[in-house]
């Protein structure tokens, strides 16, 4: 039974939405399920009907679904498109389902049957590139980050249901880890891709006193090629940028131009 | 003015006095990968803490008194009906112990802006008016170039100024409350002798400074080299991160956003400091962005600050303090950018 919500007299729909994982850690399902002082909240904001990390029951009928995890077989690929037939909008959920996530980081191997005996040895399995749900479905909305930051899904649901337009920052970590007033990583020595990586996560990392890794992908008006300089002059090991430039995926292209330099130049 | 003078070892006890209230000061924050020392301002509970002798904080003290996030009112809802609350967030009062002229200056112009007869702004303004503020004396740090920018010395925006001298300290008087407080330390007046080593001390900070950026027709010239290839240049270096705006003692611009929690129950609007070097800061409704060139962008915090403020206050909004260039990942400061755009004007 739908509760009867309205925000200043307008009734509110509750929509009906899905949690659903492809390949993924399913840590971004987990982080909304983690957030028990604000569970219930959530909960009164949407009609979760399918959500194998948290119920039983599975209904196909929804109105949002939430996809986490990256497309790596065929019935994935199936699975997503019967996913998208059925949902009003979708929603890529973390950086797996954004860009590719930690999964991609096999695809920069040049033989992937070489990765697949490495991984799983003479076990017969499946698996294929890593990409990103965009490549297979349109995708209404992305929400980044690797976990997600539940406070930043709670505000973009709450928009969802309201009908509110949906802005991601325009800029980066740097904004945000400034405003948390701590030290710059660079200052003690420590690489960084707080300069081009959107911000919305709050500097949760850098205000640890970790670099950024950039799961967020790229700012829109990220400059790599000063970043590159930057860490020239500061003699931090080039492959040491790349190595997070590549871990998400969200630096794609521009990360995959950097591998193709370095192996020229080695 | 009055001026007193006090033993070195008396600023303990002024600290002791003023600690019924809470205490912001330079504190260490770090060692830099280079071997320096790192500082900030912070909240001070132990007087071993403060370290007066610090070259430049790494942020302004701005936090305090113009914060990064703030909320600007929230809402709440009810029966169909709504009420609004506004909270100026000024919630105790502040004392401030060790500021530089370069961040007295600060304030004094963000007085100017926020305080000022067209838009007065209650937040600023609430904390402001609460707020005592010890200077103290310092020596220029290798990017300082407060010199040029007038703000090496400071006549008011404080109520006590310290300049150490040699085992003592020379006090500017500049309140009733701090003329009080003083009454509880051990002082003595100020003799001529006083009043030649003040003289000396502030000679030899000025011989110290190796930073500079040269002001004279800067305005005019910055009309001339609206179109310089030089800021094409800088822009390709920038990363549009807006740190510069972050760390500046000056820099006010903000943007607002609402939100509505999730029980529908309250909404708020949040005022968030911004920087003209962001990709959409010129950007309108309907989605069109004056100013999508990081060149571009660049240029125009320049000209506010060199340029446009001037006009309008017949002084910059920079102080000369630095941070900006220290902060720079790229190396942007604003000596190089200034002298280069002169440089252009052959």
């Amino acid at each position: 039974m739908k509760t009867e919500r309205t925000f200043l007299g307008v009734p509110v729909v509750k929509p009906r939405v899905g949690f659903f994982d492809l390949s993924s850690c399913e840590g971004c399902q987990l982080q909304i399920l983690n957030n028990e002082a604000t569970l219930l909240s959530f909960l009164s904001l949407v009609e979760i009907v399918n959500f194998r990390e948290g119920m039983k029951e599975k209904s196909d009928e929804y109105d949002i679904a939430f996809v986490e995890g990256s497309v790596t077989r065929a019935d994935e690929e199936e699975r997503l498109k019967r996913i998208r037939e059925n949902a009003g909008t979708l929603v890529a959920l973390g950086s797996c389902a954004c860009f590719g996530g930690v999964n991609q980081l096999k695809n920069r191997f040049h033989d992937l049957e070489w990765v697949k005996k490495e991984v799983y040895g003479d076990f017969p399995i499946e698996t294929r590139e890593a990409r990103p749900i965009s490549a297979f479905v349109p995708v209404d909305l992305e929400i980044y980050g690797c976990p997600i930051k539940k406070e930043e899904v709670e505000k973009i649901v709450t928009k969802l249901v309201l009908g509110h337009e949906i802005s991601h920052p325009n800029f980066p970590v740097c904004m945000e880890c400034k405003a948390n007033e701590n030290v710059c990583l660079y200052d003690l020595g420590e690489p960084c891709l707080g300069p081009v990586t959107r911000a919305g996560c709050d500097s949760w990392c850098t205000s640890n006193r970790m670099g950024c890794w950039g799961c967020r992908g790229p700012a829109p008006a990220a400059n790599l090629e000063q970043l590159e300089e930057i860490i020239k002059q500061k003699n931090i090991p080039q492959e040491r940028l790349l190595d997070r430039l590549e871990c998400f995926g969200g630096f794609g292209e521009a990360a995959r131009k950097m591998r193709h330099r370095l192996e020229k130049n080695s | 003015m009055i001026f007193k003078i006090f033993q070195a070892s008396e600023v303990e006890t002024l600290f002791e006095l003023l600690s019924v209230n809470r205490i912001v000061g330079p504190v260490e924050k770090g060692r830099h990968v280079n071997g320096s020392t790192l500082y900030d301002f912070d909240v001070v509970y132990d007087f071993k803490d403060l370290k007066l002798d610090y070259g430049q904080t790494i942020h302004s003290a701005k936090n305090y008194f113009l914060p990064y996030r703030e909320n600007l009112c929230t809402f709440t809802f009810e029966n169909n009906d709504w009420q609004k609350h506004v909270d100026f967030g000024a919630y105790q009062a502040h004392v401030f112990f060790g500021l530089h002229p370069c961040d007295i200056n600060a304030l004094n112009k963000l007085d100017k802006v926020l305080m000022g007869d067209l838009y007065p702004n209650p937040f600023y303004g609430a904390k402001r008016s609460n707020m005592f503020i010890v200077g103290h004396s310092c020596l220029p740090t290798p990017s300082c170039f407060c010199h040029s920018m007038g703000a090496d010395s400071v006549l008011g925006g404080f109520d006590l100024f310290l300049t150490r001298m040699e085992d003592e300290y020379m006090a500017e008087v500049r309140s009733a409350r701090a003329y009080h407080i003083l009454e509880r330390l051990e002082t003595r007046e100020a003799t001529h002798e006083d009043h030649l080593l003040f003289r000396k001390t502030a000679s030899e900070k000025r011989s110290l400074f190796t930073c500079e950026v040269d002001t004279s027709d800067l305005t005019k010239i910055l009309d001339m080299e609206f179109e310089s290839e030089v800021w094409k240049e800088w822009g390709d270096r920038c990363l549009s991160c807006g740190t510069c705006a972050n760390v500046c003692p000056t820099c006010y611009c903000y943007g607002v956003e609402q939100e509505v929690n999730m029980d529908f129950s309250h909404a708020r609007k949040v005022k968030q400091l911004y920087s003209c070097n962001l990709v959409d800061f010129a950007e309108v409704a309907g989605g069109h962005n004056f100013r999508p060139e990081s060149s571009t962008r660049l240029k125009y915090r320049y000209y506010h600050k060199h340029r446009g403020f001037v006009e309008a206050y017949e002084e910059s909004l920079c102080v000369g303090c630095g941070r900006c260039g220290e902060a720079c990942l790229a190396d942007i400061t604003v000596p190089e950018v200034i002298a280069s755009v002169r440089g252009s004007e052959k």
